[in-house]
């Protein structure tokens, strides 16, 4: 009897994950329009000159984004781990570590992917000049890939803690500074007309840092949250 | 089609030797043993709270003991996990079923972790335990003991030799609980290896089965 092989697994997992999501979409599409209201909110408090906004834009853009990213993490593996599937997935033979890091791709195509296609509008709405576009889009997709894995590692840290949110936010956001500062940074030089393949470089970096090795902490820790 | 039963380990055997658990302040098991080879079913039996799910997810791996060891087929459990995970179907008290996901897509999407399966199989194991008609209902849907059903189906359909089954008749009927029982059965004829914790005799009378009593 030979289990599926990997690619297998990690297709089952993107193809449960993603049929589940659009069984309840509504869920699925708040924290995108929380990004948009957030952004929104910006204008009315400060000042509806574009000018003013200008300034401010790629740092509003990349809290609000930050922050919608974590607004989906709570679900991420909670469900999964009350009604007893996890602990059918730590038994599966397969390892944990890759049908965790499917579950957390799935958590950047819902809820990163839809922020980088709208920053864009967003971003013209504060005044963002044209050109900034794809500056803006490729911060965005690699970073919300950043945000996606260190909040999987936070999530699976507190999955079996009761209203663990709150904690969530406290133990990821200053793990996710470095790619909100390169982030913010690489669309403020971009807006500025200065080369920004340094920022754009460390982001892919971090990117490809957090994703070989955050799936061994998040399974190490989801193996801890699941003994209790 | 692969064979059920095709075990690397000759005969399946399972046994634990003084295992020891602490749950915070409370030393939960007390040094326990057991054997339980082919074709035995061993219930473990005691009063509310004294350690029978502790001592199954112990077994599955799913709780790391304090001392004390487990052996799947002669081996150690640590130096065998993929093994024995390959070898294990394990139910718990909660069903692990998606409700928003029809029953026969949250069985597809689990047995098809361990092995390849058709549509055709998932429609036979529901047909086998009743409940056909619900293949193409959301779970939520379902009632307890169907859920339940569905969930057992997912045990038939790993071909595993070891069950683990933590109260496995919860919410059944008497017919839901026959039915089980005659899978039970044809499960040790077959060779497989049974370990459960329940309140009431499962397969009572048969030579098979053997009571692990905890205190």
């Amino acid at each position: 009897m030979a289990a599926a092989g990997l690619g297998e697994a990690v297709r089952l997992v993107l193809a449960r994950d993603l049929r589940l999501a659009l069984r309840h979409w509504d869920q699925v599409i708040q924290p995108l329009i929380f990004f948009v209201i957030v952004t929104t909110l910006f204008p009315l408090a400060i000042s509806p000159a574009l000018e003013e906004l200008r300034g401010i834009a790629p740092g509003v853009l990349w809290v609000a984004a930050m922050l919608s990213s974590l607004l989906a993490l709570e679900s991420l593996f909670r469900p999964d781990v009350e009604d007893g599937t996890m602990e059918q997935w730590v038994l599966s033979g397969q390892p944990l570590s890759v049908l965790l890091l499917a579950k957390t791709v799935t958590h950047w195509l819902l809820a990163g992917l839809p922020l980088v296609l709208m920053a864009p509008i967003v971003g013209t709405a504060l005044g963002m000049p044209q050109s900034v576009w794809p500056v803006l889009a490729a911060t965005l997709a690699l970073g919300t890939g950043s945000l996606s894995v260190l909040g999987a590692i936070g999530a699976a840290l507190t999955v079996s803690v009761r209203r663990g949110n709150v904690l969530l936010a406290l133990l990821v956001l200053p793990l996710e500074m470095p790619v909100l500062i390169f982030g913010a940074r690489a669309v403020d030089l971009a807006m500025q007309g200065e080369a920004v393949a340094g920022p754009l470089n460390l982001l892919a970096a971090l990117l490809l840092l957090f994703v070989s090795l955050g799936p061994f902490a998040m399974s190490a820790a989801m193996r801890i949250s699941v003994e209790t | 089609m692969s064979t059920p039963f095709a075990a690397p380990t000759a005969q399946p055997h399972l046994q634990a030797r003084a295992v020891h658990l602490w749950r915070g302040e409370n030393h939960l098991l007390r040094g326990v043993s057991f054997t339980v080879g082919g074709g035995e079913l061993l219930q473990v039996v005691g009063p509310n709270g004294v350690g029978k799910t502790s001592l199954l997810r112990c077994v599955a791996g799913l709780l790391p003991i304090e001392s004390g060891e487990i052996e799947w087929g002669g081996q150690p459990l640590p130096a065998c996990r993929d093994v024995f995970n390959e070898q294990l179907a394990y139910l718990a008290h909660v069903n692990a079923l998606k409700a928003d996901l029809t029953a026969l897509e949250n069985l597809s999407y689990a047995v098809a972790l361990h092995r390849p399966v058709a549509r055709v199989e998932l429609l036979d194991t529901l047909e086998r335990l009743q409940i056909a008609q619900c293949a193409d209902l959301p779970v939520r849907a379902l009632s307890a003991g169907q859920k339940r059903r569905v969930a057992i189906a997912r045990v038939l359909l790993m071909q595993a030799t070891l069950w683990i089954l933590d109260e496995p008749i919860t919410n059944l009927d008497v017919a839901g609980i026959a039915l089980f029982e005659e899978c039970m059965a044809e499960h040790l004829r077959n060779g497989g290896v049974i370990l459960t914790a329940a309140h009431q005799r499962l397969l009572q009378g048969r030579p098979q089965v053997r009571t692990l009593e905890l205190h």
